[in-house]
């Protein structure tokens, strides 16, 4: 396999990388049921944490993920960064590089923040936690896992992805994770949420919601990003689009008994998803968050998986 | 028959004459004094065999930030990079601080670029104060002081109503309004051309419709008002055919196209490049073969760089971050001769878009080798090879999507009022 040094998005994986990351974080499920939830993988090894943009879920899960794996961890947000006080992105990013950190995790609202650090940054790893509206392949990787231990493959499944997919990351790097895992994706979304050409990912479009469920192995509701919105158009109101785009038990049930409900959280009850499918037994949401510390030990630990002689 | 210069060997080509022989020519007191075969005595004389000699170019579309912004360039930065590109006469935009929208600032400008004294500085004057499409500016006054043309260029003029009275005002006076064409409420917070690119990259686009919409409403006014109407940096299919309709009903509309636009695509900015955004956008490949048609049929009467300077710090930041425009003086004549090797324009045509053309749009003296003339010449190989390189170009400007590209294609020596201001990579300022 080709070892991997930075993971940027997706579309920087083959189906072995994914195949190998996926299988890695279920091996790590364990640990993290376990009452000493603690493995000495990446002792001695430092992993930054630099989140312009607010998040609790992924922070969270990628500090418990270097914790569980003895690194040391350092969080830093953007309210207490330098940004404020006038820094470039570049020079925090060359600072904290320059402390010798193993892995740096950033997520940024500016798209291809990672790939213009990486120039910069010397030996340091990056992962990319979610850059604008262009990547967040760690939650991919979640969602993999979190499928696997229903599917035994994801050839052929259809997943249905729902809602803002203009100003989605975890879409576009669905959409490339699909023809490479071969499953097929159907993005639904009113045309003011859906970003020009989108058909040439190889999906298939629809504004229709209802017409969408039936054949659907997954339903994947994402949320409505109204602070990316930089209008008030592109939905007349959250009643309105509730009703058109809104995920319930009835439509639920248009796809199936056994579909899955995921969703990349967080989640806004009544506006994307509806409460009686969230707490549902089709519902995944909560297994997507506990996959997601698996998943991103794993990313720690392959990322600083090859440079261990030096202990 | 003694003169101070003579260039001997080279092929001669000014289009406005049609000429296009291997001969001389000959300057006295830095005026064109012969074309043809000399016979006589010169104190100087240089050999252009195997070069092409043609009118000193003229880029019609160049930022050169002074007053305001010199940490970008300045004149005397900007008129080196000219020389060093073979352009010997440009218009800078009024996009400075202050604005070009009185006639003081325009007066400063061109008595500025005389003190640096290597190449024409002809300022455009802003349309409406301050560009901020409101109101008008003095633009006879602005005219007696030295501005060619007027533009609120990076600004569009916006508002119809403004652009209609702008229209019938300058037209009054037989000036023209150059617009930068795009509707800003279709292009907000977008910082490349909409479409598969964006998509991929997870930025947000502008989408072609915002120029072709503007054109198309400009075109309607500029029917209704009879003005000379140009559309700077036309960079969209629909724009050219528009542009083309227009002109065949016998409309007073004229455009330019940036050698960025017909020489590259979208695909350019795969990977976050910054140094391939600027605005309007590069776009798809539809795009610009219809631009290349558009030059090759004559809708397209000129070639201007849009040279758009800008600071290192302003483009060390993700693509929706950074500032638009590339430097594009010094690649000007390389990146544009493509058009003759791929047989789109005869060698005369394509000198024809860069000197006389623009010369008789803004009603200029310049951009021929006519007895008399001011002896503003270029010498190039059309054949020899160089790289770009942003760390040796002579503008302060450094970001180019050419860097480290290979060039055919190389301006030998420039010559402004039949003085040498440039040769071999040396600027005789």
């Amino acid at each position: 396999m080709r070892p991997i040094h930075h993971l940027f998005g997706i579309a920087d994986l083959d189906h072995e990388q994914i195949e190998y990351l996926v299988n890695l974080g279920h091996s790590f499920i364990d640990i993290n049921r376990r009452s000493l939830k603690k493995a000495p993988t990446l002792r001695g090894k430092t992993v930054i944490n630099l989140f312009f943009e607010n998040s609790t879920r992924t922070r969270t899960s990628f500090e418990l993920a270097g914790k569980r794996l003895s690194a040391d961890v350092i969080n830093i947000s953007a309210s207490t960064s330098a940004t404020k006080k006038g820094e470039s992105l570049i020079d925090t990013g060359m600072t904290l590089a320059a402390m010798q950190p193993h892995v740096l995790v950033i997520r940024h609202s500016v798209s291809g923040t990672c790939q213009l650090l990486a120039d910069y940054l010397g030996d340091t790893s990056i992962v990319n936690a979610g850059d604008g509206a262009h990547e967040h392949p760690t939650q991919i990787l979640t969602d993999l896992l979190t499928l696997k231990q229903t599917w035994n493959s994801m050839e052929g499944k259809v997943i249905t992805l729902v809602g803002d997919i203009t100003h989605s990351r975890v879409a576009r790097s669905h959409l490339l994770a699909a023809k490479i895992m071969g499953y097929k994706l159907r993005v639904v979304a009113p045309k003011t949420l859906l970003p020009a050409e989108i058909e040439r990912y190889g999906c298939e479009v629809y504004n229709d919601f209802d017409a969408a469920l039936p054949g659907s192995d997954a339903v994947y509701m994402l949320r409505m990003q109204t602070e990316r919105m930089t209008d008030n158009c592109s939905i007349p109101s959250i009643r309105e689009y509730h009703e058109a785009y809104g995920l319930n038990r009835k439509r639920l049930n248009r796809a199936g008994s056994d579909t899955l409900v995921l969703h990349p959280g967080p989640m806004n009850r009544g506006v994307e998803i509806a409460s009686d499918v969230a707490d549902s037994v089709n519902s995944h949401i909560l297994s997507q968050v506990e996959h997601g510390v698996a998943v991103r030990m794993a990313v720690l630990a392959a990322l600083c998986g090859g440079d261990d002689h030096d202990e | 028959m003694s003169v101070s210069l003579l260039i001997i060997g080279g092929r001669v080509i000014d289009p406005a004459n049609a000429i296009d022989e291997v001969c001389d020519l000959w300057i006295e007191d830095g005026r064109i004094a012969g074309v043809g075969s000399f016979d006589g005595i010169a104190d100087a004389t240089i050999d252009a065999t195997g070069q092409i000699v043609c009118p000193g170019l003229i880029d019609m579309h160049v930022h050169l930030r002074e007053p305001g912004q010199e940490w970008k360039e300045d004149i005397e930065s900007g008129s080196r990079a000219a020389v060093a590109g073979g352009v010997t006469t440009m218009c800078c935009m009024p996009n400075t601080g202050p604005h070009i929208d009185h006639a003081g600032i325009a007066r400063q400008i061109i008595e500025r670029s005389n003190q640096v004294g290597l190449c024409n500085v002809l300022p455009i004057g802003a349309v409406t104060k301050n560009l901020d499409g409101k109101e008008l500016t003095e633009m006879r006054e602005l005219s007696r002081a030295g501005c060619v043309a007027f533009s609120d260029d990076g600004m569009p003029i916006w508002h119809a109503g403004v652009m209609r009275k702008a229209l019938e005002y300058s037209s009054s006076f037989d000036f023209m309004i150059i617009q930068h064409a795009e509707e800003k409420q279709l292009t907000a917070g977008g910082c490349i051309n909409e479409g598969w690119i964006s998509t991929q990259l997870g930025v947000t686009g502008m989408p072609v419709e915002g120029e072709d919409s503007m054109i198309a409403r400009d075109i309607m006014l500029a029917r209704r008002t009879r003005a000379r109407y140009h559309v700077a940096h036309i960079s969209s299919q629909g724009g050219v055919e528009l542009v083309r309709a227009a002109r065949a009903e016998g409309l007073n509309v004229t455009t330019e196209a940036a050698p960025h636009h017909f020489a590259l695509t979208e695909e350019e900015v795969l990977g976050f490049n910054v140094d391939a955004k600027m605005s309007p956008p590069l776009r798809t490949e539809a795009d610009r073969l219809a631009i290349i048609e558009g030059l090759r049929d004559g809708t397209i009467e000129v070639i201007a760089t849009d040279h758009a300077p800008h600071h290192e710090d302003d483009k060390r930041c993700g693509l929706s971050c950074a500032a638009f425009g590339i430097t594009g003086l010094e690649t000007m004549l390389a990146v544009s001769l493509d058009l003759v090797r791929d047989d789109i324009l005869s060698m005369s045509d394509l000198i024809a878009k860069m000197t006389s053309n623009p010369a008789s749009l803004l009603r200029l003296e310049t951009g021929t080798l006519n007895i008399g003339a001011a002896a503003d010449i270029t010498i190039f190989d059309a054949e020899a090879k160089w790289t770009v390189d942003r760390e040796t170009m002579v503008s302060k400007g450094k970001s180019t999507p050419w860097h480290g590209k290979e060039m055919t294609g190389q301006v030998k020596q420039t010559l402004k009022n039949g003085r040498v201001v440039f040769v071999e990579g040396t600027i005789h300022g």
